[in-house]
């Protein structure tokens, strides 16, 4: 589902849209990479991000925001505070201190892993897991496998920007995902 | 200056939250690990109230968050009082115009970057970050915005840990935290480590 292709457009989405920013080659030459730093510099904008994710977390029960370093940081704790979840970051090899569990994915332009502590989930919490974008969906779907692992209930990934074309969203082992706006490379 | 001295009462709940890791990422360091205090909803929205009753209605534009922590306190902080928010980076992670400064850590050598055209001359800027050591990084983060003409008002950490003086190297800017941490460090190996 996203927010873009509903027919009743929310009239916040084309302020976002308008506030992210593409950079042609970066990290490398043939990708366009969405920049949302450019939206973070307009409170309005960045506020109606976070309040578009609010308004379909808040009352559902959901206990736990699991945010993907280090952009998820961004929009992750934010979206916590407002529902009254804990906030769980997903962090790169050796941040984390303490015990961990990992998760080793493939992404986009190369080979990762993710971490999550020990104990910060229990089982049967219901979790939403936020990044900035979804592109093939190996971050999304490491960061899911963590929190599984653990016994929490996925109820849906939630991004700022989907890349469909990259069909990401058919990677998340059948679990929903929820973005504000998509970006196609014509 | 330091909430902890005024004793607001949310602090106490503050610090019981922060836990200590002893000899991460290396011997010697008692790392102040804040993730605990993320998992508590409360003493996480009480931590950033703390700061926003602070700053809001100051005329502070520009709120700068230190990658990685201090992208976690940096946005609800700039979202509430109505700023910028302003992500300063590790090198190779900001796409497009950036400015450098490289700086000495705690544990290390690194280098911030900052965005070219995101905070215009005159703007007032807060720095934030989970926690002040050494005040290298914070050092390195008041040099990019003051690059680009942006006034300081002050830096802001969740923690600081006084033995390592960092308060003293920030250029005489001032320097809000919540918790002081003592003897959370082998404070000997840090100044041998820095020479």
């Amino acid at each position: 589902m996203s927010a873009y292709t509903n027919h009743n457009q929310d009239p916040r989405l084309h302020g976002i849209k308008t506030k992210i920013r593409v950079v042609p080659d970066f990290p490398k030459a043939g990708i366009m990479f969405q920049d949302i730093t450019t939206l973070l510099l307009d409170p309005k904008a960045f506020k109606d991000t976070i309040d578009l994710f609010v308004e379909r977390y808040k009352g559902k029960n959901i206990s736990v925001v699991a945010g993907i370093e280090a952009r998820g940081f961004i929009f992750g704790p934010p979206i916590a505070l407002a529902i009254g979840a804990k906030f769980v970051p997903l962090r790169k090899p050796k941040k984390l201190p303490g015990k961990v569990i990992s998760q080793e994915y493939i992404l986009e332009y190369g080979r990762d892993c993710l971490e999550m502590h020990v104990g910060a989930v229990e089982t049967g919490e219901r979790a939403i897991v936020v990044d900035d974008l979804i592109a093939t969906g190996g971050t999304l779907g490491a960061a899911m496998n963590l929190l599984e692992r653990v016994g929490a209930e996925v109820v849906e990934c939630a991004c700022v920007i989907e890349l469909p074309e990259l069909k990401g969203r058919e990677r998340l082992n059948g679990k929903p995902l929820y973005v504000l706006v998509e970006y196609f490379d014509i």
